[in-house]
């Protein structure tokens, strides 16, 4: 692909971005005409009060949640699909995700427990503060765990089966913890476990977007190495990469958007496991420079429709994003499939 | 030829495996190693015998059980300075993710560029002599994984010509080509030493192109030290005859190839030289006859004599029967054998 097609297509995508935008803004309970949008947006008063609020107290931050984890989560499954030469890794795959929901399991199940009790008294935090710092934490030490193994290990294969374990043994602690469980509780870890880009306001949207900024700065840095991880570890190292530093790097760029994007909005599925096939296949290149800010604009995209889709228009109801994002991207994967030319490249 | 000091040297060098604490050495301690510029060594020896452990760790993928590889006159060079002196071609298979030629090549560039990897206009003219000396031009748009093999093969080398390394180690890049594809590889590696003046290190089992275009060779066994030297020195004293009898493969020295056919039990004599001669004995010999001079054959009885007749060969055997093809001679030799 020419250079010059390629810029034409980064500009299609940022206008296919705007018009998303305004799509997930304008989608909701409420209807509210265009006008008013564009007035809200570029005036500081008047209108209509209620519509003000809307906009800017839930709309907003939920589409900027969306622009957030779409990029996250886009880039941070690219990474995992190349250091491990696979195309079925998406950002969940080192057990991270795993690690927040055990975390928010841990929360939520053992509410009635003396020590849950006592730190919510103590703390002073919501219990929506108190789910985050228990996910963040949960997926922390399963990334410290991770890391601590990656240091130790040469192959990346063994990387990746030592992660799927990980995930797989914090799953299992999670499913215990519900066995044991009164329904209502489970019934409330359930919910959570079907994703929300709406509860993030404020002071946690602020630190979303800081930890996702710093993990994307170092995933971008990270472009190089990556491109060098595509001929496989050996000549990687050939060409001067020390691979152990790569990986610990990657990881921790990963873990981050992952695990911060989980304990503030939920499991969201399948945009990072699609995401980098479709940028791939957008811009036929392997180029990750070409390939991290495809992958931004096309996961903003789909995860601002999919947020779109779940309001759906005119509706009272709205539909968890997780579950959307998996009606979505299941389609997305089985064409790709079907299509062979992208995934058929690993083999 | 540029003889001065050379790139590479190995001292005490033993290489292997570690497993569990324990040294598992795959090879008995070598003789000092050296690779030169301008010179095309290949490293020869059955399978198991250790080359590939022995390439990777001059190359510095795996560390030595003992001993020490000094490149550049250096030892314990970090990767990214080892990345600078050798450049590799490895039999790893590098299927994907959608990746061209165009950017393989690129990625040569690696341990010269910045740190978001964008290349300069020395890079790219790096890019572009690599590409024209692995005759690739026609390539550079197809992705990698729609590559045959003998193209996969040559776009690797140029990857590792970008990479613009006074050492470049192959390992087995003969591999999997057919026998054209592995003539024109050894021919453009021999004329890249020699025109670029790398010190080239490679692994193979065609010692027949080996022995036409190394200027040294490296004799592994699966058993016994490592044997060095210019490729004719070596055939000259015996070497590879006794190396690869240990293999039960009879290397024949005075045509430098491996015979297939053992030894047969009837002898035949042969009178004539040159070409006809040449090809008349191979027949025999998968005949299941031993070949021997006139004089030894005259208690055998049957010795065949090659003459000219009108610019066509003529086999004229003891009785007087004149035979115009070895096909000919061939159905004359059984037949009376039978008889």
């Amino acid at each position: 692909m020419t250079e010059g097609l390629r810029k034409w297509r980064f500009a299609g995508l940022v206008l296919l971005l705007f018009l998303a935008l305004l799509l997930d803004l304008s989608a909701g309970s409420v209807r509210i005409p265009l006008r008013e949008m564009v007035r809200i947006f570029f005036s500081s008063s008047g209108g209509n009060d209620t519509w003000r609020f809307i906009v800017e107290q839930i709309r907003l931050p939920k589409a900027c949640a969306a622009v957030m984890a779409g990029c996250g989560l886009s880039v941070g499954g690219l990474q995992m699909q190349t250091l491990f030469r696979n195309p079925l890794a998406d950002p969940g795959i080192l057990g991270i995700t795993a690690g927040a929901s055990l975390g928010v399991a841990a929360v939520m199940l053992a509410g009635g427990s003396i020590a849950t009790i006592y730190a919510i008294k103590e703390l002073g935090v919501t219990g929506s503060w108190l789910i985050t710092v228990a996910a963040c934490t949960g997926a922390g030490l399963v990334m410290l765990l991770v890391l601590a193994l990656s240091a130790r290990l040469r192959d990346n294969v063994v990387m990746l089966i030592i992660g799927l374990m990980l995930g797989s043994v914090t799953l299992a602690i999670t499913s215990i913890w519900q066995y044991f469980s009164n329904p209502q509780d489970v019934k409330e870890y359930l919910l959570w476990t079907f994703g929300s880009l709406g509860g993030v306001t404020g002071m946690q949207l602020f630190i979303l977007a800081v930890m996702v900024l710093i993990g994307l700065a170092a995933a971008f840095l990270s472009s190089k190495m990556l491109d060098a991880l595509l001929l496989g570890e050996n000549y990687a190292r050939s060409m001067g990469l020390t691979v152990r530093r790569a990986r610990l790097v990657i990881i921790c760029s990963t873990s981050l958007l992952a695990g911060s994007i989980t304990a503030f909005c939920g499991p969201i599925g399948f945009i990072g496991l699609a995401v980098p096939h479709l940028a791939r296949g957008f811009f036929n290149t392997a180029s990750h420079r070409i390939l991290m800010p495809a992958c931004c604009l096309i996961g903003t995209i789909l995860l601002l429709l999919c947020d779109s889709i779940a309001q759906w228009p005119g509706s009272q109801t709205v539909l968890p994003i997780n579950i959307v994002t998996s009606l979505v991207g299941a389609p997305t994967v089985i064409f790709l499939l079907l299509r062979k030319k992208n995934i058929n490249a690993y083999r | 030829m540029n003889t001065g000091s050379p790139l590479l040297v190995t001292r005490n060098l033993q290489t292997g495996y570690r497993s569990g604490g324990r040294k598992i050495s795959v090879s008995a301690e070598l003789p000092e190693l050296s690779v030169r510029a301008g010179r095309l060594i290949c490293l020869l020896g059955p399978n198991g015998s250790g080359k590939s452990t022995l390439l990777r760790t001059l190359a510095g993928l795996q560390p030595a059980l003992s001993g020490i590889v000094e490149i550049g006159g250096k030892w314990g060079l970090s990767s990214p300075e080892l990345a600078r002196q050798v450049s590799l071609v490895l039999t790893d298979r590098v299927g994907g993710s959608n990746l061209d030629v165009r950017d393989l090549v690129a990625l040569g560039r690696y341990p010269w560029s910045g740190w978001l990897g964008v290349l300069t206009a020395t890079d790219k003219a790096a890019i572009g002599r690599a590409i024209e000396a692995a005759d690739i031009a026609s390539l550079l748009d197809r992705k990698v994984h729609t590559l045959s093999d003998g193209e996969s093969q040559k776009v690797m080398l140029a990857r590792a010509l970008a990479q613009d390394t006074p050492i470049l180690m192959l390992d087995e890049p003969t591999a999997h080509l057919d026998l054209p594809s592995r003539i024109r590889l050894m021919r453009l590696l021999h004329q890249l030493a020699r025109e670029m003046n790398k010190g080239i290190l490679l692994s193979t089992h065609e010692l027949d192109l080996a022995l036409q275009v190394a200027d040294e060779v490296w004799l592994l066994q699966s058993a016994g030290p490592l044997h060095k030297g210019v490729p004719e020195d070596l055939v000259l004293e015996g070497v590879f005859e006794a190396a690869f009898a240990k293999e039960d493969v009879t290397f024949d020295r005075t045509t430098g190839v491996f015979r297939i056919h053992p030894e047969g039990a009837r002898a035949i004599g042969l009178a004539g030289s040159g070409i006809i001669a040449f090809w008349t004995r191979r027949a025999l010999q998968r005949e299941g006859f031993t070949v021997v001079t006139e004089e030894a054959a005259a208690s055998a009885g049957v010795i065949i004599k090659i003459e000219e007749q009108q610019g066509a060969p003529v086999w004229v055997m003891q009785a007087g029967e004149r035979l115009t093809s070895i096909a000919q001679l061939l159905e004359t030799l059984n037949h009376r054998h039978l008889s």
